[in-house]
């Protein structure tokens, strides 16, 4: 160890809620010029952690020393002042104004009692560039791709205050890899600097390519802290899970051949479907007992193939055909008459209905299918609520829980569970794995596996090309809002990397 | 899991906070005049021997805020807001007037007219037409809101303005007086010695619960109010969800022109449910659905519109002019707003909580030793 005091040194914090104890004697160490990821499952304490160290929470028992003194994060404007920073999963930025007024605001110079625009925008131009990025940062934040908001975001928490400690929650997860990388460099450049980075996430690969540090924390409770270097992967999911981890490698598909001979049915036929800005046309066909992966950068149009294909936009070039009949009209309730169901990319916005119940959220697609005058009854959608929930193991206190409590990984399995009450026959996935744990993302795979099986086509879309792969049956590959390949399932990663990236 | 007690789930629901604020001022007038309190029977030759005092009165003359109160908190649940139904007030009791008046236009102001059952219409005719313009009026702002995708602020101020003008041109500009005996039943009658307009509200009120909670429409509603676009991504027309709560907001404005009407005995375009819009929103505020749409409870709103007129018949009865009435009113919203808030809800609750923990205390021998 070092002579120098360590950045940040927590000891022996404890935290319980009502209920639960979230934190129970945990030690973590921050040392200058370092990033530390920070591991765990959901619901392990990583967020109560950062909230601590935040201010947000305060702790119950426990020490909080910074560069060698002890301290008291009263608040999260104290944690700032104390040089901590924080940049948030989601993006919480006001993507209606210039990038600069985002990146300064709180702290604008001022000239004769009014901004002094130009001065801001030299100020602003100079803190992006120190993440090695050059962009117009008088144009409004929200023209720009999620990855740069991120890039943004980090340099709006560097801003101003002698920040000597980043925490990045969850910074990767709405971005692809080329983004991903360039955030890294960033990192990495920070790191030099002395800057000691926290950085939470829920890629394996990525805290392998950045992490100087692991600490891992379970139920709670310190599992250990490691050096990147001498953790095997495994061990380290190993560690997270508790548990050993051959399920997850047992996950891919063993295809017998009676299989490969049966023949498979055609449910969907997407004929020059497209959109102009959104999709140029292209072919797909689903079938049964399949599931097709959709592979692509961040913004290749996977997202706008899903939304087409379920009617949340109408085409206006080719057609549809679901089981030998053309959609003539585009609505979510159409495709779900004709048993087309689609988890969306967004689970905040576009999936979950934060305060509703569990029971109200699994039933809801159900009931429109039922329409407006044919009610379930309370007690048929607590038997329906209560199939899904042992069924797909939500965890959750009751039926009657509001779904905003609920981890992310549990929100996706209700929004999950809210289509298969409706029994698709064709079930769309955009991103079903993002922002979940290990093990959660093993059991949604492992279903999606299982469904096929049982005979339903699968869409399954995700920016992790590992599990695109290893459950796939046929990939397709978009690139630029264009279907430009479509593999079978023998494919290996490197023609698929070089594919979506268009070298080839 | 210990069971919640009865008193713990009563807390726990939307109606405990407008009762709360109604007991509250009922207790004030206990104290202040007990007088308050007294229903007498009043005999009449009409409608027969009826009830009479100032509870009665709460019930009688705010049955058009509870009305419109019942109606606002659908708009509300889906997240929008309706200002016009003080002009859709205005406008179906142009048109009940209009329909009784057997002769149309400039003549209509004579003696003979005014003193007799003339009208050539049909009731049924005049409760019908009078119900179709108020729906029409909710079908055009939830048209403009669903649809043309109009801030709801924005497209319902636009009947809000305009629907004074509309009262206007169908009264030919007139305050029109009302006589035809057999509608005034409705703003005077009495059915078992209560007031027919109680008896209305109770009907709307069990009409709406059979609508939003024995038909899925409720939770449509409240899954539109908290994320429109995941509700629509679930297969549901949010669309035609939202026109159905602006429908139905005209529908309850229009029940409630047609008592006003009634009650007083004519129809005046500029006047006739003014400022009621107001009064409906701070009642589903009081009730405790949230402005930003969502959970709603229309039991608790028409509480919220009787903590209203309480209130103002509290007032009058203090003898309070009757033009300070808005200044009282104004400090009622500031109380309210107050205790919504979440620092005196943290406060109460953990009143409660301490409360409760002392309970729990004593109770557990006995469980253990059972």
């Amino acid at each position: 160890m070092t002579d120098t005091p360590a950045l940040v040194k927590l000891q022996g914090i404890s935290k319980s809620f009502p209920g639960v104890v979230a934190l129970e004697d945990v030690d973590f160490i921050l040392n200058k010029g370092e990033i530390h990821a920070l591991m765990g499952e959901n619901g392990a304490g990583k967020s109560t952690l950062i909230k601590i160290l935040t201010g947000v929470e305060h702790p119950d028992s426990g020490t909080i020393e910074l560069d060698g003194k002890l301290v008291q994060v009263r608040s999260p404007q104290h944690s700032q002042e104390l040089g901590i920073s924080t940049v948030y999963q989601e993006v919480n930025l006001c993507t209606n104004v210039s990038v600069a007024e985002n990146i300064m605001l709180g702290h604008e110079p001022h000239r004769f009692g009014s901004i002094d625009w130009r001065k801001m925008n030299e100020m602003a131009h100079m803190a992006i560039n120190r993440l090695s990025l050059d962009i117009d940062v008088t144009q409004p934040l929200g023209s720009f791709s999620v990855a740069i908001q991120q890039m943004v975001a980090i340099s709006r928490a560097l801003e101003g205050l002698s920040s000597q400690v980043l925490i990045l929650d969850e910074p990767t997860s709405s971005l692809d890899m080329h983004e991903t990388n360039l955030l890294f460099d960033v990192m990495r450049k920070l790191k030099s600097e002395g800057i000691g980075i926290i950085f939470i996430t829920h890629f394996l690969d990525q805290v392998y390519q950045v992490a100087d540090r692991i600490t891992v924390l379970r139920n709670g409770k310190l599992v250990g802290t490691y050096k990147a270097a001498t953790l095997a992967r495994v061990e380290l999911v190993a560690k997270m899970l508790g548990r050993n981890l051959t399920d997850l490698n047992a996950i891919s598909k063993v295809k017998t051949q009676e299989e490969e001979k049966k023949e498979k049915e055609l449910l969907v036929a997407a004929k020059d479907l497209g959109l102009k800005g959104s999709l140029e046309p292209m072919d797909l066909e689903l079938y049964a007992h399949e599931i097709l992966g959709i592979a692509g950068l961040l913004g290749s149009g996977r997202t706008e193939m899903a939304d087409l294909i379920f009617g949340i936009d109408s085409p206006d070039n080719g057609t549809i055909v679901v089981c030998g009949e053309i959609m003539k009209r585009h609505s979510p309730l159409e495709s779900l008459k004709r048993g087309i169901a689609l988890c969306p990319e967004d689970r905040k916005a576009e999936g979950i209905v934060g305060d509703l119940t569990v029971r109200e959220n699994i039933i809801l697609a159900l009931q429109a299918s039922y329409g407006w005058f044919k009610f379930l009854s309370k007690q048929r959608q607590t038997e329906i609520a209560e199939k899904y929930i042992k069924l797909l193991g939500i965890v959750t206190p009751s039926s009657d829980q509001l779904v905003k409590n609920l981890s992310g990984g549990n929100q996706q399995k209700v929004i999950l569970a809210r289509w298969l009450a409706t029994n698709p026959r064709v079930l769309i996935l955009d991103e079903p794995t993002r922002g979940i744990d290990v093990g959660a993302k093993a059991e949604i795979q492992k279903l999606v596996v299982e469904l096929a099986e049982e005979g339903k086509s699968c869409v399954f879309i995700s920016s992790e090309m590992e599990e695109v792969l290893r459950i796939s049956d046929r990939i397709a590959v978009l690139r630029d809002h264009k279907k430009v390949a479509e593999y079978s399932c023998g494919v290996d990663d490197k023609t698929l990397i070089h594919t979506m990236a268009g070298e080839l | 899991m210990r069971q919640k007690s009865f008193l713990g789930r009563f807390r726990e629901s939307q109606l405990f906070w407008p009762l709360v604020a109604w007991v509250i001022i009922l207790i004030f007038n206990a104290f202040v005049d007990p007088s308050f309190f007294k229903i007498g029977i009043m005999p009449d030759p009409v409608y027969g021997n009826h009830l009479y005092g100032n509870l009665i009165d709460v019930f009688n003359n705010g049955a058009p805020l509870i009305l419109v109160a019942i109606g606002m908190t659908m708009v509300i649940a889906t997240g929008g807001i309706d200002l016009s139904v003080g002009a859709v007030i205005a406008i179906s009791a142009a048109m009940g007037a209009v329909l009784i008046n057997p002769a149309l236009g400039n003549k209509l102001i004579s003696n003979e007219i005014l003193t007799k059952d003339a009208t050539n219409t049909p009731l049924a005719i005049i409760i019908l037409a009078d119900l179709a313009a108020g729906t029409l009026c909710g079908l055009w702002n939830g048209f403009l809101v669903s649809r043309v995708r109009i801030q709801p602020m924005v497209a319902t101020l636009i009947l809000m303005v305009a629907g004074r003008g509309i009262a206007q041109l169908i009264t030919n500009g007139q305050i029109m007086t009302i006589y035809y005996t057999p509608y005034f039943w409705f703003g005077n009658g009495y059915i078992l010695g209560l007031p027919v307009s109680i008896y209305i509200v109770a009907v709307v009120l069990l009409l709406g619960w059979l609508l939003v909670r024995k038909t899925p429409i409720g939770l449509f509603i409240e899954s539109v109010g908290i994320n429109a676009k995941a509700t629509y991504y679930s297969g549901i027309n949010e669309q035609n969800v939202k026109l159905l709560a602006y429908a139905f907001c005209g529908f309850c404005g229009a029940i409630a022109g047609l008592i006003l009407s009634s009650y007083v005995h004519s129809a005046d375009g500029n006047n006739n449910g003014l400022y009621y819009e107001l009064d409906a929103i701070l009642s589903v505020v009081i009730g405790g659905t949230l402005m930003t749409g969502g959970r709603f409870s229309m039991l608790a709103s028409a509480i919220g519109a009787v903590v209203i007129w309480t209130f103002t018949v509290t007032i009058y009865s203090l003898g309070v002019p009757a033009n300070a009435l808005l200044a009282a009113k104004a400090v009622l919203v500031l109380v309210v707003i107050l205790l919504y808030s979440d620092y005196s809800r943290r406060l109460i609750n953990r009143l409660f909580e301490r409360r409760r923990g002392i309970r729990h205390d004593t109770a557990i021998p006995r469980d253990t030793a059972s």
